[in-house]
Protein backbone atom coordinates (compact mmCIF):
# COMPACT_ATOMS: atom_id res chain seq x y z
CA UNK A 1 0.00 0.00 0.00
CA UNK A 2 1.35 3.37 -0.79
CA UNK A 3 1.32 6.01 1.42
CA UNK A 4 1.77 9.42 2.01
CA UNK A 5 5.16 8.84 3.49
CA UNK A 6 6.31 7.15 -0.50
CA UNK A 7 4.96 10.28 -1.97
CA UNK A 8 6.82 12.21 0.75
CA UNK A 9 9.75 10.26 0.97
CA UNK A 10 10.30 11.16 -3.19
CA UNK A 11 9.71 14.24 -2.99
CA UNK A 12 12.51 14.65 -0.92
CA UNK A 13 14.40 12.71 -2.84
CA UNK A 14 13.85 14.38 -6.23
CA UNK A 15 13.84 18.04 -4.16
CA UNK A 16 17.56 16.42 -2.98
CA UNK A 17 18.39 15.77 -6.47
CA UNK A 18 17.57 19.82 -8.05
CA UNK A 19 19.41 20.74 -4.79
CA UNK A 20 22.52 18.92 -6.23
CA UNK A 21 21.86 20.86 -9.29
CA UNK A 22 21.72 23.63 -8.18
CA UNK A 23 24.57 23.50 -5.82
CA UNK A 24 27.27 21.95 -8.66
CA UNK A 25 25.87 23.89 -11.77
CA UNK A 26 28.04 26.17 -13.30
CA UNK A 27 25.93 27.00 -16.34
CA UNK A 28 22.83 29.10 -15.73
CA UNK A 29 21.00 27.56 -17.92
CA UNK A 30 21.62 23.97 -16.49
CA UNK A 31 20.82 25.99 -13.47
CA UNK A 32 17.57 26.75 -14.20
CA UNK A 33 16.50 23.51 -14.81
CA UNK A 34 17.82 22.44 -11.60
CA UNK A 35 15.32 25.05 -10.11
CA UNK A 36 12.70 23.38 -12.23
CA UNK A 37 13.13 19.67 -10.60
CA UNK A 38 12.76 21.52 -7.19
CA UNK A 39 9.78 23.30 -7.62
CA UNK A 40 8.10 19.76 -9.24
CA UNK A 41 9.28 17.80 -5.82
CA UNK A 42 7.68 20.61 -4.03
CA UNK A 43 4.54 20.41 -5.89
CA UNK A 44 4.01 16.09 -5.62
CA UNK A 45 4.10 16.87 -1.37
CA UNK A 46 1.39 19.48 -2.09
CA UNK A 47 -0.53 17.02 -3.72
CA UNK A 48 -0.12 14.13 -1.80
CA UNK A 49 -0.42 16.02 1.83
CA UNK A 50 -4.08 17.26 0.28
CA UNK A 51 -5.01 14.05 -0.98
CA UNK A 52 -3.97 12.67 2.69
CA UNK A 53 -6.13 15.37 4.38
CA UNK A 54 -8.60 15.48 2.18
CA UNK A 55 -8.29 19.09 1.74
CA UNK A 56 -7.94 21.26 -1.69
CA UNK A 57 -5.47 23.72 -0.58
CA UNK A 58 -2.62 21.04 -1.14
CA UNK A 59 -3.61 21.55 -4.92
CA UNK A 60 -4.55 25.07 -4.86
CA UNK A 61 -0.97 25.77 -3.66
CA UNK A 62 0.91 23.67 -6.60
CA UNK A 63 -1.42 26.05 -8.82
CA UNK A 64 0.24 29.07 -7.60
CA UNK A 65 3.78 27.38 -7.50
CA UNK A 66 2.89 26.54 -11.11
CA UNK A 67 2.08 30.19 -11.89
CA UNK A 68 5.14 31.19 -10.15
CA UNK A 69 7.19 28.75 -12.26
CA UNK A 70 5.96 29.95 -15.20
CA UNK A 71 6.70 33.37 -14.69
CA UNK A 72 10.33 33.23 -13.46
CA UNK A 73 11.08 31.09 -16.63
CA UNK A 74 9.73 34.14 -18.74
CA UNK A 75 11.56 36.62 -16.73
CA UNK A 76 14.89 34.72 -16.36
CA UNK A 77 15.39 33.75 -19.97
CA UNK A 78 15.10 37.41 -20.99
CA UNK A 79 18.13 38.22 -18.39
CA UNK A 80 19.60 35.19 -19.87
CA UNK A 81 19.65 36.69 -22.98
CA UNK A 82 20.58 39.86 -22.17
CA UNK A 83 23.38 38.17 -20.06
CA UNK A 84 24.64 36.42 -22.96
CA UNK A 85 24.59 39.55 -25.45
CA UNK A 86 26.64 41.04 -22.62
CA UNK A 87 29.32 38.56 -21.58
CA UNK A 88 28.80 36.01 -24.69
CA UNK A 89 28.99 32.97 -22.37
CA UNK A 90 26.51 31.45 -19.38
CA UNK A 91 29.19 30.07 -17.55
CA UNK A 92 29.10 31.26 -13.74
CA UNK A 93 32.74 31.42 -13.32
CA UNK A 94 32.71 34.04 -16.56
CA UNK A 95 29.66 36.16 -15.81
CA UNK A 96 31.15 36.42 -11.96
CA UNK A 97 32.70 40.15 -11.55
CA UNK A 98 32.78 40.36 -7.82
CA UNK A 99 36.18 38.64 -6.50
CA UNK A 100 35.69 37.28 -3.20
CA UNK B 1 -2.16 -1.48 -8.89
CA UNK B 2 -1.73 1.86 -7.48
CA UNK B 3 1.94 0.17 -6.19
CA UNK B 4 3.09 -0.38 -9.63
CA UNK B 5 2.44 2.71 -11.13
CA UNK B 6 3.85 4.58 -8.63
CA UNK B 7 7.27 2.71 -8.49
CA UNK B 8 7.52 2.98 -12.43
CA UNK B 9 6.54 6.79 -11.97
CA UNK B 10 9.11 7.45 -8.90
CA UNK B 11 11.81 5.40 -10.95
CA UNK B 12 11.94 6.50 -14.19
CA UNK B 13 11.11 10.29 -13.00
CA UNK B 14 14.67 9.93 -10.27
CA UNK B 15 16.64 8.68 -13.19
CA UNK B 16 15.46 11.57 -15.77
CA UNK B 17 15.73 13.95 -13.59
CA UNK B 18 19.20 12.57 -12.65
CA UNK B 19 19.77 12.82 -16.39
CA UNK B 20 18.89 16.70 -15.76
CA UNK B 21 20.93 17.97 -12.82
CA UNK B 22 24.24 15.61 -14.44
CA UNK B 23 24.53 15.89 -17.97
CA UNK B 24 27.05 17.72 -19.54
CA UNK B 25 24.66 18.34 -23.14
CA UNK B 26 21.79 21.23 -22.74
CA UNK B 27 19.52 19.07 -25.42
CA UNK B 28 19.88 16.35 -23.26
CA UNK B 29 19.26 17.63 -19.87
CA UNK B 30 16.14 19.79 -21.40
CA UNK B 31 14.39 16.73 -23.13
CA UNK B 32 14.95 14.72 -20.13
CA UNK B 33 13.45 17.40 -17.87
CA UNK B 34 10.46 17.64 -20.03
CA UNK B 35 9.99 13.43 -19.89
CA UNK B 36 10.24 13.99 -15.74
CA UNK B 37 7.34 16.42 -15.79
CA UNK B 38 4.78 13.80 -17.99
CA UNK B 39 6.31 11.14 -14.95
CA UNK B 40 4.89 13.89 -12.35
CA UNK B 41 1.69 14.24 -13.77
CA UNK B 42 1.30 10.58 -13.31
CA UNK B 43 1.66 10.95 -9.57
CA UNK B 44 -0.95 13.96 -10.11
CA UNK B 45 -3.60 11.35 -11.73
CA UNK B 46 -2.55 8.81 -9.21
CA UNK B 47 -3.13 11.50 -6.13
CA UNK B 48 -6.96 12.02 -7.36
CA UNK B 49 -5.98 15.95 -8.57
CA UNK B 50 -6.62 15.28 -12.20
CA UNK B 51 -6.78 19.38 -12.90
CA UNK B 52 -3.45 20.03 -11.56
CA UNK B 53 -2.09 16.65 -13.59
CA UNK B 54 -3.70 18.34 -16.86
CA UNK B 55 -2.23 22.06 -16.07
CA UNK B 56 1.11 20.12 -15.23
CA UNK B 57 0.70 18.64 -18.50
CA UNK B 58 -0.12 22.24 -20.68
CA UNK B 59 2.06 24.22 -18.56
CA UNK B 60 5.06 22.70 -18.08
CA UNK B 61 5.60 20.21 -20.59
CA UNK B 62 3.96 22.44 -23.21
CA UNK B 63 4.36 26.48 -22.69
CA UNK B 64 7.81 26.26 -20.09
CA UNK B 65 9.17 23.49 -21.89
CA UNK B 66 8.74 25.46 -25.45
CA UNK B 67 10.04 28.62 -24.19
CA UNK B 68 13.46 26.65 -22.78
CA UNK B 69 13.96 25.71 -26.43
CA UNK B 70 12.77 28.66 -27.81
CA UNK B 71 15.85 30.40 -25.54
CA UNK B 72 18.18 27.49 -25.84
CA UNK B 73 18.08 28.55 -30.20
CA UNK B 74 20.03 31.90 -28.68
CA UNK B 75 22.45 30.24 -27.42
CA UNK B 76 25.04 27.36 -28.75
CA UNK B 77 23.37 24.00 -27.45
CA UNK B 78 25.26 21.78 -29.97
CA UNK B 79 28.50 21.53 -27.88
CA UNK B 80 29.19 20.17 -24.52
CA UNK B 81 29.08 22.51 -21.59
CA UNK B 82 32.41 22.52 -19.60
CA UNK B 83 31.90 22.93 -15.75
CA UNK B 84 34.92 23.89 -13.56
CA UNK B 85 34.30 22.14 -10.18
CA UNK B 86 36.32 23.10 -7.15
CA UNK B 87 35.66 20.68 -4.48
CA UNK B 88 33.44 17.37 -5.40
CA UNK B 89 33.35 16.08 -1.82
CA UNK B 90 32.50 19.42 -0.05
CA UNK B 91 28.83 19.36 -2.27
CA UNK B 92 28.36 15.79 -1.62
CA UNK B 93 28.51 16.69 2.09
CA UNK B 94 26.46 19.52 1.76
CA UNK B 95 24.07 18.10 -0.60
CA UNK B 96 23.46 15.11 1.59
CA UNK B 97 23.09 17.01 4.77
CA UNK B 98 20.49 19.27 3.18
CA UNK B 99 18.67 16.20 1.89
CA UNK B 100 18.44 14.54 5.03
CA UNK B 101 16.89 18.00 6.77
CA UNK B 102 14.63 18.07 3.66
CA UNK B 103 13.54 14.43 3.93
CA UNK B 104 12.82 15.09 8.18
CA UNK B 105 11.00 18.41 6.97
CA UNK B 106 8.32 16.77 4.85
CA UNK B 107 8.18 13.53 6.75
CA UNK B 108 6.63 15.72 9.58
CA UNK B 109 3.46 16.08 8.72
CA UNK B 110 2.82 12.48 9.19
CA UNK B 111 3.70 13.21 13.09
CA UNK B 112 1.21 15.82 12.89
CA UNK B 113 -2.56 14.21 13.14
CA UNK B 114 -4.38 16.65 15.07
CA UNK B 115 -4.86 18.62 11.37
CA UNK B 116 -8.11 19.69 9.96
CA UNK B 117 -8.77 20.03 7.20
CA UNK B 118 -9.92 23.85 5.59
CA UNK B 119 -11.52 22.95 2.53
CA UNK B 120 -12.83 19.51 2.28
CA UNK B 121 -13.00 17.53 -1.12
CA UNK B 122 -16.73 17.66 -1.72
CA UNK B 123 -18.27 14.23 -2.71
CA UNK B 124 -20.02 13.78 -5.83
CA UNK B 125 -18.13 16.37 -7.94
CA UNK B 126 -15.11 16.13 -10.08
CA UNK B 127 -12.13 17.43 -8.91
CA UNK B 128 -12.09 20.05 -11.79
CA UNK B 129 -15.37 21.44 -10.48
CA UNK B 130 -14.53 21.31 -6.90
CA UNK B 131 -10.99 23.10 -8.01
CA UNK B 132 -13.04 25.31 -9.38
CA UNK B 133 -15.27 25.95 -6.63
CA UNK B 134 -12.64 26.85 -4.19
CA UNK B 135 -10.53 28.82 -6.47
CA UNK B 136 -13.15 31.19 -7.49
CA UNK B 137 -14.82 31.72 -3.40
CA UNK B 138 -11.65 31.38 -1.26
CA UNK B 139 -8.47 31.87 -3.38
CA UNK B 140 -9.68 34.57 -5.90
CA UNK B 141 -7.50 37.38 -4.47
CA UNK B 142 -4.43 34.99 -4.47
CA UNK B 143 -5.98 33.63 -8.54
CA UNK B 144 -6.16 37.60 -9.50
CA UNK B 145 -2.88 38.24 -8.49
CA UNK B 146 -1.24 35.52 -10.48
CA UNK B 147 -2.80 36.71 -13.63
CA UNK B 148 -0.83 40.58 -12.87
CA UNK B 149 2.00 38.36 -12.12
CA UNK B 150 2.23 36.65 -15.13
CA UNK B 151 1.29 39.73 -17.25
CA UNK B 152 4.26 41.44 -15.89
CA UNK B 153 5.79 38.33 -16.32
CA UNK B 154 4.91 38.77 -20.06
CA UNK B 155 5.80 42.18 -20.50
CA UNK B 156 9.26 41.83 -18.77
CA UNK B 157 9.83 38.83 -21.18
CA UNK B 158 9.49 41.18 -23.95
CA UNK B 159 11.41 43.87 -22.84
CA UNK B 160 14.37 41.93 -21.76
CA UNK B 161 14.47 39.56 -24.76
CA UNK B 162 13.66 42.25 -27.39
CA UNK B 163 16.93 44.64 -26.72
CA UNK B 164 19.20 44.90 -29.01
CA UNK B 165 17.44 42.55 -31.18
CA UNK B 166 19.17 43.57 -34.46
CA UNK B 167 22.12 42.30 -33.39
CA UNK B 168 22.96 38.41 -33.80
CA UNK B 169 23.91 36.26 -30.74
CA UNK B 170 25.53 33.02 -32.31
CA UNK B 171 28.01 34.61 -34.78
CA UNK B 172 30.90 36.24 -33.28
CA UNK B 173 32.21 37.29 -36.87
CA UNK B 174 31.71 41.08 -38.09
CA UNK B 175 30.25 40.00 -41.27
CA UNK B 176 31.40 43.09 -43.86
CA UNK B 177 28.42 44.24 -45.68
CA UNK B 178 28.52 43.34 -49.29
CA UNK B 179 27.44 46.83 -50.45
CA UNK B 180 29.50 48.65 -48.65
CA UNK B 181 31.98 46.82 -50.48
CA UNK B 182 30.84 48.52 -53.93
CA UNK B 183 29.99 51.41 -52.59
CA UNK B 184 33.88 51.68 -51.23
CA UNK B 185 34.81 50.67 -54.20
CA UNK B 186 32.81 52.87 -56.74
CA UNK B 187 34.44 55.90 -54.98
Amino acid sequence: MIGISHYLILSGILFSIGFMGVLRRKNLLMLFFATEVMLNAVNIAFAAIGNYYGDLSGQMFAFFVIAVAASEVAVGLGLLIVLYKKYGSLDLDVIATMKG
Amino acid sequence: MEAIAFYVFAISTVILFGITALSKNVLYAMTSLAAGMVMISGFFFLLGADFLGVVQLIVYVGAVMALYSFAMMFFDATKDIKEKHGNPALVFLLGGLMALVFVVIFSAPIIGENMEALYPIVDGVGNAQAVGMVLFTKYLVPFEVAAIMLLVAMIAGIILAGKKMDKSLTTTVIEENPEDEILKESR
